[in-house]
């Protein structure tokens, strides 16, 4: 299963290198920075849980497999519908493309289109995904919190110590390096509306920096940082702040998620809106990256302290 | 002044490619784990470092060289401790470098009797 892992964190760093080739620079940098980064981690982190090989199934899924085929195949005939690749005249190029295109300026003044159709004209979708990502940390949370009495500073210096020398340099290196990262990810947050980037990148980036100081200090004393109840807490309230500018939008006279609304002038209101719901979308996905990670490293530790106690 | 700017960054971005390509046909072909890293090392930092210096001397905004030695830096930075923390696993779980223990090409320096004996 490594190897498979493996495989997987691979293809996502192809994909994000054609989806440059593409130009579609903001799609490469998501999933060069979730499939290839943060996935990849979390799938290691359960293997390291669960065991490297899978238990080879008893009986030949015969049943299972015919299913496959046959569905694969229905989904392949349904393709021959479909207007060829990168064809001027297929129906995506001339509804709602063309309007992105051209009036994204004028009604939203956000020069990253990208942004604009996420943030704006898609609202709604991104609303879906803000609560996915949210329910995917729920779901983690119901599934392997471990309580954890947090441990004492002593102990967690006494910890410290004994891991100091045999990774000395990367201590070092990486304490140097953790201010830039969350920096990085700030910069990547707030300049969505400019160039490539947005809440989803920087929520991802932002955890990864956390999750680097965890993976070489230990989950205690980042536990100290970041303690539960905070991050719990955040991610809560990045959807929050979303489902609010739409209530507000509503409130303010327009439809839910309507951000013309939101100000005097409807160009200022949509880029306020943009901004506030791209603060959301980034609070809960970094919340709910760091949940995820803390959840499988703390259910890792029980389950190693649980061998070490019945050996 | 344009030339000699243009010239040295396609010389650079040549060189960088040449250290990409040597490094994938490194980790390909070189036979042990640790000769495999230093390749993929080779890769990360120094193929890195001289297409951002290439991509440096081409272009002519200032903010866009400031970004490019930002990235340079970090790259200078994080990728031989990436590749330190490949070395340093390998080590701390007992994956020892492949040593070749047999010295008798050592012997040719020695007199005519060690080398008969050791045939």
């Amino acid at each position: 299963m490594f190897a498979v892992v493996m495989l997987a964190g691979i293809y996502g760093l192809v994909s994000a290198s054609f989806f440059v080739a593409m130009d579609a620079v903001d799609v490469a940098f998501t999933e060069a920075s979730v499939g290839a980064g943060i996935s990849t981690l979390l799938m290691l982190t359960t293997v390291a849980m669960t065991g490297r090989t899978e238990h080879m199934a008893s009986h030949k899924p015969l049943l299972a497999l015919f299913v496959v085929t046959v569905t694969g195949g229905l989904l392949i005939y349904g393709t021959f519908d479909m207007p060829y690749f990168g064809s001027a005249d297929a129906p995506i190029h001339n509804h709602v493309a063309p309007r992105y295109i051209y009036d994204s300026m004028k009604e939203i003044g956000v020069p990253n289109m990208v942004t604009s159709v996420l943030a704006s004209y898609r609202g709604f979708d991104t609303f879906g995904e803000v609560t996915v990502i949210f329910t995917a940390g729920i779901g983690v949370l119901a599934l392997l919190s471990v309580v954890q009495r947090p441990k004492s500073d002593a102990v967690i210096e006494a910890i410290n110590d004994s891991m100091h020398e045999k990774h000395l340099i990367l201590r070092v290196v990486i304490k140097t390096m953790i201010p830039f990262i969350l920096l990085y990810a700030f910069y990547v947050q707030f300049h969505g509306d400019y160039g490539p980037g947005g809440g989803f990148q920087a929520g991802v980036i932002f955890a990864a920096g956390i999750i680097m100081y965890a993976l070489l200090f230990g989950l205690s004393a980042a536990r100290q940082v970041i303690t539960q109840p905070v991050v719990q807490l955040l991610s809560a309230v990045g959807v929050l702040i979303y489902g609010s500018v739409g209530l507000v939008s509503m409130l303010n006279g327009g439809t839910f998620l309507d951000y013309s609304v939101l100000s005097a002038d409807p160009i200022a209101g949509q880029h306020l809106g943009i901004l506030l719901i791209e603060l959301g979308v980034g609070l809960t996905v970094a919340s709910v990256m760091i949940i995820i990670f803390f959840s499988f490293s703390a259910r890792s530790e029980y389950q190693q302290a649980k061998k070490g106690e019945s050996l | 002044m344009e030339i000699v700017l243009s010239l040295l960054s396609g010389l650079f971005l040549l060189f960088g490619s040449f250290l990409c390509l040597s490094g994938g046909v490194g980790i390909l072909r070189f036979p042990d784990f640790y000769t495999r890293m230093h390749a993929a090392g080779v890769t990360d930092t120094l193929a890195a470092a001289m297409i951002l210096i290439g991509l440096m001397l081409q272009n002519p905004e200032m903010l866009v060289i400031i970004k490019l030695m930002m990235i340079l830096l970090m790259t200078l930075f994080i990728s031989p401790a990436a590749s330190h923390a490949l070395g340093q696993a390998a080590v701390l779980n007992n994956l020892l470098p492949l040593v070749d223990l047999n010295m008798n090409h050592l012997a040719k320096n020695t007199t005519a009797g060690d080398e008969s004996s050791k045939s």
